[in-house]
């Protein structure tokens, strides 16, 4: 299956360090088209004003965590069929339980390469 | 301390920082520090719950920290600035759950708290629990680091 490169990517993390180690690795693998958010609030206001193709998001973030929006995207008639993937320092089993249930797409525990980053997004697109 | 617990941070300071920084720190004996100065020039602090309660810093120092963020982001950073300071967060956010990870494998389960940064010569580190604190130090080629432990007793859960 075709990837599409220039699909438009959300990327939402508090730190920007990681927002930017993230971009990096997403540029190397091909993928240009990427906002970001600092915060799941933010992210959930720029996915109700402008269409975007797949999310990557953190899980521990002020104002609302990273499950708090995957939950909130899924309860959302227009933005329930988007790819979810959890990219988190948080690998405890309760927490990917706790994802899954909630509908996630894949996850990513950090510390990660660009390798297994790029094949997590083949992986999902290509179940979609 | 639990040699289990200082294993958990040792594998995990050192699994991170070659993923992400690419660089391969040289680890020291692990000793007993009793004063509250940081060892470093910048430290992220990150407090704990659960099967232990405490908290636990890294502690760079300057020449350390720039490489290891340099690497990270792939640009050469010449001071302690912004991008410095968010990153130690994030490092000590990473590390704390990679180590938290591996205790989870033996049942010990430990829940972590959003870090704190500080930074200065000579700043100082509060502990949760006050008191003398563990020191595993570290090295790469620019300088060294300190992962800084301070921990109750711990308690096995049952799996």
């Amino acid at each position: 299956m075709d990837i599409n490169k220039n699909m438009k990517i959300l990327l939402v993390d508090d730190f920007a360090t990681m927002r930017k180690v993230i971009k990096n690795l997403l540029k190397q693998a091909g993928y240009n088209n990427i906002s970001e958010a600092e915060d799941g609030a933010e992210a959930l206001k720029a996915l109700k004003s402008e269409k975007m193709d797949f999310i990557i998001s953190d899980w521990n973030m002020p104002n609302m965590t990273g499950l708090e929006l995957l939950k909130a995207v899924r309860a959302d008639s227009g933005l329930k069929g988007l790819p979810f993937l959890m990219v988190t320092a948080e690998g405890l089993q309760e927490n990917v339980v706790a994802a899954v249930r909630a509908g996630v797409s894949n996850y990513i525990v950090k510390p990660f390469t660009a390798d297994v980053l790029n094949e997590k997004i083949e992986k999902i697109i290509a179940k979609m | 301390m639990d040699a289990r617990f200082i294993n958990a941070f040792l594998d995990g300071t050192l699994n991170v920082l070659k993923t992400m920084a690419f660089v391969e720190p040289n680890s020291g004996k692990p000793y007993i520090k009793r004063d509250g100065l940081a060892n470093g020039d910048v430290s992220g602090i990150i407090g704990f719950t659960g099967a232990v309660t405490g908290s636990m810093a890294l502690s760079f120092s300057e020449k350390s920290i720039l490489k290891i963020v340099s690497n990270m982001l792939g640009e050469e950073i010449k001071e302690i600035n912004a991008d410095i300071k968010d990153a130690v967060g994030e490092i000590t956010n990473i590390i704390s759950g990679a180590a938290r990870k591996e205790l989870e494998l033996i049942g010990i389960n430990v829940l972590a708290a959003i870090p704190t940064v500080v930074s200065g010569k000579g700043h100082s580190i509060t502990h949760v629990l006050g008191g003398p604190s563990i020191i595993i130090p570290f090295e790469i080629e620019e300088g060294p680091f300190v992962v800084d432990i301070c921990i109750n007793r711990m308690e096995q859960k049952a799996k």
